[in-house]
C-alpha cells in the first residue's frame, strides 16, 4: 500500500506525521518505508537518527546544442512549450532549469543538432536506523525542476522496496509536485489545521485531489485552535475526519528538536493508532 | 545609436514600466533616424517562465545599443546579454520615457552591465 500525506498549507505537520507514523509502524513490525519527496527541503531525516547507506546521482536529460550542422531554422525554439530553448541570430541557446525533457526539439530538429544528454538535478539518499528504512530526493541548489527527481525516487523506492507499505511525505501546495507525490498512491491524507488559512488551502488541496480521483481523508493538527469550519467542510463534503491531533506545545518542542513524538506523548501515540486503524480498514 | 526603453505606453510621455522580462512594451528610440517604434511584449504576462530570455531576444533582434528600464535584467537575461554589447541602465522606473531619456543623458542612471 501507498499512502502520500500531504496538505494545501505548509507547515501543518507532513513531516511530524509521516515520520511519526512510519517509525511507530515499524516498532510494531510492520514493513514500511518512508520516502520523503519534499526534495527542495527534505528534512525528514532530521528526526530519525539514521545512517546514510546508499546515495544515487539522478540526472535529467536536456539538450545540448551541437553547432556543427545547425542552420538556425529556429525549428526547435517554435516547438519548446517552456521558453527553454533561444534561437539567437548566431546560436542556439538552451535553459536546462526550464527544460522539461519532453525531446520535442532534439526529435523535431531536421539536422541533429541537439542531442538529449544526462544533467545532474540532484541525488537521491537511502538511510537507515535500526527501525526502517528511508529514502529522500534532493534537488540540487539553483534547480527549478522537481518532478523527475520525486518521480525517481518513487521509482527507487519501489524497484528496492517492492513488498513494503510505503509512506510518502509530501511536499506543500497543490502544484505539478504534489501531483506527482499522489498521482500513483492508493490513498492521500490531507493534513490540516482548523483555521482560516488552513481551511482556505484544505479546499484547494481537495479540488486538486479530486481531479485526480484520488481517495482523501483529512487529520487535523494542532486541534482546539482556531474555529470549526474545516470540521464543517469535511463534513458538508463527505471527507472522513481520520484525527484530530490535539494542540500541545510539548509536541512543538519535541520536533524543534528533532525528537520523535509517539513515544514520549500519549495523546499524540492514540492519534497515530486512529491513523493505523484507519489505514487497515482501507482496501 | 539604438535606446530601448521598457514602457507601459507608445509616447515620450508614457510611463516606464520597472520590469524588464515582463515590461508591457519595448519603445525603440533611434538617434539618427529621431523616431520611436513601439514592440508589444504583453504576451510574457501569460508565460510562467523563460521571458528574461525571450525579452532579450526582443533587443538583440531589435538592434538595441543601450536598454533603459527601472529594475534592470534578471539573472536568464543576462546570461544571454552579457555576451552582447548591449548596455543596460537601471532607476527609470517611475519616470516617463521623455525623463528617462534626459536622466540617462544627464548620467543619472545607474549601469548594470
Amino acid at each position: 500500500m501507498k499512502i502520500t500525506i500531504a496538505s494545501g498549507k505548509g507547515g501543518t505537520g507532513k513531516t511530524t506525521v509521516s515520520s511519526n507514523l512510519t517509525s511507530y509502524l515499524a516498532s510494531l513490525g510492520k514493513k514500511v518505508v518512508l520516502a520523503d519527496l519534499d526534495v527542495e527541503e527534505p528534512n525528514s531525516a532530521l528526526f530519525l537518527n539514521a545512517e546514510l547507506v546508499d546515495s544515487k546521482i539522478s540526472n535529467k536529460m536536456i539538450p545540448k546544442w551541437d553547432a556543427t550542422d545547425c542552420t538556425l531554422c529556429g525549428k526547435c525554439e517554435e516547438v519548446c512549450n517552456f521558453n527553454a530553448i533561444l534561437h539567437l541570430p548566431e546560436e542556439i541557446r538552451v535553459f536546462p532549469e526550464l527544460c522539461h525533457s519532453c525531446y520535442a526539439c532534439s526529435e523535431l530538429c531536421p539536422t541533429d543538432s541537439l542531442p538529449m544528454t544526462p544533467s545532474q538535478i540532484g541525488i537521491i539518499n537511502e538511510y537507515q536506523n535500526e527501525l526502517f528504512t528511508m529514502v529522500e530526493g534532493r534537488l540540487d541548489l539553483g534547480q527549478e525542476m522537481s518532478i523527475p527527481l520525486i518521480a525517481q525516487t518513487i521509482e527507487y523506492v519501489d524497484e528496492k522496496f517492492p513488498d513494503y507499505m510505503k509512506i510518502y511525505d509530501a511536499p506543500p501546495g497543490t502544484s505539478c509536485p504534489v501531483i506527482e507525490s499522489s498521482r500513483y498512491s492508493d490513498f492521500v491524507i490531507l493534513i490540516t489545521e482548523a483555521t482560516p488559512f488552513g481551511l482556505n488551502d484544505l479546499t484547494l488541496a481537495v479540488e486538486t485531489m479530486r481531479v485526480l480521483n484520488q481517495k482523501i481523508g483529512v487529520i487535523i493538527n494542532r486541534y482546539g485552535i482556531g474555529d470549526d469550519g474545516v470540521e464543517n467542510y469535511c463534513h458538508d463534503e463527505n471527507i472522513p475526519i481520520i484525527t484530530k491531533i490535539k494542540n500541545d506545545r510539548e509536541v512543538a518542542k519535541l520536533y524543534s528538536n528533532g525528537e520523535l513524538i509517539y513515544d514520549k506523548i500519549e495523546h499524540f501515540k492514540d492519534s497515530l493508532d486512529e491513523i493505523i486503524a484507519f489505514i487497515g480498514g482501507l482496501k | 545609436m539604438k535606446i530601448v526603453f521598457t514602457t507601459k505606453g507608445k509616447t515620450w510621455e508614457s510611463p516606464m514600466d520597472a520590469r524588464f522580462g515582463r515590461a508591457e512594451m519595448f519603445l525603440v528610440y533611434d538617434e539618427e533616424t529621431d523616431t520611436l517604434e513601439a514592440i508589444d511584449n504583453s504576451a510574457t504576462e501569460a508565460m510562467e517562465h523563460g521571458v528574461g530570455g525571450q525579452s532579450s531576444k526582443k533587443m538583440i533582434n531589435a538592434g538595441a545599443n543601450v536598454v533603459i528600464t527601472g529594475n534592470g535584467a534578471g539573472e536568464k537575461a543576462l546570461k544571454i546579454l552579457k555576451t552582447t554589447k548591449i548596455e543596460f541602465f537601471t532607476g527609470a522606473g517611475e519616470m516617463s520615457v521623455k525623463e528617462a531619456y534626459e536622466a540617462y543623458k544627464q548620467n543619472r542612471l545607474q549601469k548594470q552591465f
